[in-house]
């Protein structure tokens, strides 16, 4: 997994509350074997008209926004199905961070399986961060994983929270398994405990 | 200390529980369908691992299989590539496999129970969010991502935290013409799509108890809808007599035993919720959904709600984008306005019952002739039974279009799809812009509602038809 430490980005306003999976990448684009090659048909139907030319007025097709890395979003940004093609389209893209007042479980925990940072901020606060990305080019954020803070570009300070070990999986790019793995012993015993003292636990044999 | 449902399980599968209070859970089965898996076996493979417990992982492909004919295979070149890389993917890791042409295939959430695969207490996971279905059983069930699905295969475990703890008691008892689904539908339309963020919902109350296993699977499939990972029911004799007799479930004196143990799981006098929601049955008036989020649902009997009188400004202007969307104006009833399309089917709704339940208002009747009418059972075993029962002849000459089972319409990764600006009375559980065709618009309501719309051509208060 790519390490996330400190990004300073141009941030795209897309102040749209329940931003659904749907929204984020169609189903009809699900049929890849693949994680990269996504970020093309990220937002797809809000991002091009169905003869497949540009929406001028969607925010990731103006020319200040096409390098955006950090998107600010409105309430409960993710929700739906737990395609993880969500946050594989954002990242193909380029966006490695997203800031809103709320996310949908299962998005937020897909995003830090890939190296994006999805930040929770008070909703008053998320409204003052989408005027500062408004501001286009000229407005980039700053979002300090390690100090966990968001950097304005007044030069003022947000702080945020963050989970201590998702902190640790993103600043060292730590793939979890291999974490799990050193558990390997703890999970033999539990299914051997189990397999004594919960014999009546069917397997799935003879399909 | 007096614990939930929730609790119960989550406690029974901690493997470790670390400094922080992430645990390492284990996961008791682990279902695994095509658009979800291919990049978690590809991670196994660059990895050299292998699948740790392929007696507790069972693949099937429904998302992207054709329903008509199948005896072709599958026409169209990336669905076939993902159920085709799935097929290699189970031969090359072991994993148990019911193929596209056996009987038993069906939509993931209908074959697990149906198998008795799924079982009460159980931790049961799938890549897919509607996993909350298997909840129905007493089972903690949730859909995990694709990096979850490679972690589960390799290790049987998953890092997690606890959720909170979130009782929605539904009292009292469901008028004639309401069923389970009017029920889910209130309770996303009061808590709105969020409001379960970060919970387990336990439903409970008199509704819910007498509610038989199909109901109980429709509330709990959509508790990924209310926000929640995972919904459930706890388990009763309803459960215990529903999973008695099933293929993987235990048999004899293994049933008695399971049984004496999943009789502790219930929710203990006093336990602790850290949101409690009340509803009442009886109030309760067969539910459309008018939008395209899934909280953007009223009464039959109601109007398109006013964008104007909503004070938030995003959220007003989220209902004037919707409205657009959806061709309806502030104010119009919502009954009367005219379909095109009517989809029975889904991890929601493709039981037997379900078809049972819309057969019963097809009965003696037509297919209103501007309208295609389709049914998709869940499984073949569904459409087995339906086909015993004479239901197929019911919806065949009323001029439904009888299917194989999947996914099918619910979401457009399969050939059944909307047309641009085509309207649909759907049995299915997610209304988004585009969920069924690009540009076709959706409204959420039961098998029953959706064949009186079938059959009037229009959103009908099925109160009316029976």
């Amino acid at each position: 997994m790519q390490k996330f430490t400190e990004l300073t980005a141009i941030a795209a306003p897309l102040n749209i509350e329940n931003v659904d999976t749907d929204k984020i990448i169609p189903a009809r684009f699900l049929k890849t074997i693949k994680r990269s090659g996504l970020g093309v048909n990220l937002f797809s139907d809000m991002r091009y008209d169905s003869n497949g030319a540009e929406k001028p007025d969607f925010v990731l097709n103006q020319p200040q926004y096409r390098k955006a890395e950090i998107l600010v979003a409105g309430e409960n940004f993710g929700c739906g199905s737990s395609r993880e093609h969500a946050p594989w389209a954002l990242l193909d893209f380029g966006i490695r961070c997203v800031i809103a007042p709320s996310f949908a479980d299962i998005f937020f925990n897909n995003c830090f399986k890939n190296g994006v940072l999805p930040v929770v901020l008070p909703k008053e606060i998320c409204e003052q961060l989408m005027e500062d990305a408004k501001l286009g080019t000229n407005a980039r954020l700053t979002v300090d994983l390690e100090k966990q803070i968001v950097l304005r570009p007044d030069g003022s300070q947000i702080p945020f929270q963050v989970e201590p070990f998702r902190k640790h999986c993103l600043l060292n790019g730590l793939d979890d398994i291999g974490l799990t793995m050193a558990h390997a012993p703890s999970i033999d015993s539990f299914e051997t405990r189990r397999a004594q003292e919960e014999s009546w636990r069917p397997s799935i044999h003879g399909v | 200390m007096a614990r939930t449902l929730f609790d119960k399980i989550w406690d029974a599968h901690v493997v470790e529980r670390m400094e922080d209070g992430t645990c390492v859970l284990y996961i008791d089965r682990h279902l695994v369908h095509e658009v979800t898996s291919p990049q978690a076996f590809e991670g196994l493979r660059l990895a050299g691992r292998k699948v740790r417990r392929v007696d507790a992982t069972i693949a099937v492909a429904d998302h992207n299989v054709p329903t008509e004919d199948r005896s072709q295979g599958i026409a169209e070149p990336e669905s076939r590539l993902q159920v085709d890389t799935l097929e290699e993917n189970v031969a090359a890791f072991g994993v148990p496999y019911i193929p596209v042409t056996d009987t038993r295939q069906g939509i993931v959430h209908v074959i697990g129970p149906e198998q008795g695969i799924s079982l009460p207490g159980m931790t049961i996971v799938c890549g897919d969010s509607h996993t909350s279905t298997h909840g129905a059983l007493g089972a903690l069930a949730f859909g995990i991502g694709t990096s979850e699905v490679e972690h589960v295969l390799a290790t049987q475990t998953l890092l997690q935290k606890p959720a909170k703890n979130m009782l929605i008691r539904v009292d009292g008892t469901l008028p004639a013409g309401c069923v389970a689904k009017d029920i889910i539908l209130a309770i996303i339309a009061k808590i709105g799509t969020a409001g379960g963020n970060g919970h387990v919902i336990e439903y409970a109350g008199e509704a819910i108890r007498a509610l038989d296993m199909a109901g109980r699977m429709t509330i709990c499939n959509m508790s990924i809808e209310a926000g929640a990972r995972a919904g459930l029911v706890a388990p009763d004799e309803t459960t215990f007599a529903y999973v008695k007799g099933r293929p993987y479930a235990p048999k004899g004196a293994d049933f008695d035993r399971a049984v004496a143990y999943w009789k502790t799981l219930p929710s203990d006098e006093g336990a602790h919720y850290d949101k409690v929601v009340v509803l009442n049955a009886a109030e309760i008036i067969p539910q459309v959904s008018w939008g395209t989020s899934p909280e953007a649902v009223v009464p039959i009997t109601g109007l398109v709600p006013d964008p104007a009188a909503e004070p938030n400004e995003s959220r007003r202007a989220q209902m004037t984008q919707m409205l657009k969307y959806m061709d309806l104006a502030p104010g119009q009833k919502l009954a009367g306005t005219k379909i095109d399309v009517v989809f029975i089917g889904s991890c929601t709704n493709s039981r037997i019952e379900d078809l049972r339940a819309a057969a019963k208002v097809v009965e003696g009747r037509r297919v209103a002739e501007t309208v295609r009418a389709m049914v998709v059972p869940g499984s073949g075993l569904v459409k087995q039974q339906a086909e015993k029962e004479g239901l197929d002849r019911i919806f065949r000459e009323a001029g439904f279009e009888w299917r194989e089972a999947g996914c099918s319409m619910c979401l457009g990764m399969n050939p059944d799809k909307l047309t641009p600006g085509q309207r649909c009375a759907s049995t299915s559980n997610r209304n988004f812009e585009g969920r069924q065709g690009p540009g076709g618009r959706t409204h959420l309501l039961s098998p029953a509602m959706a064949a009186a719309a079938a059959v009037t051509g229009a959103l009908t208060d099925v109160r009316e038809l029976v």
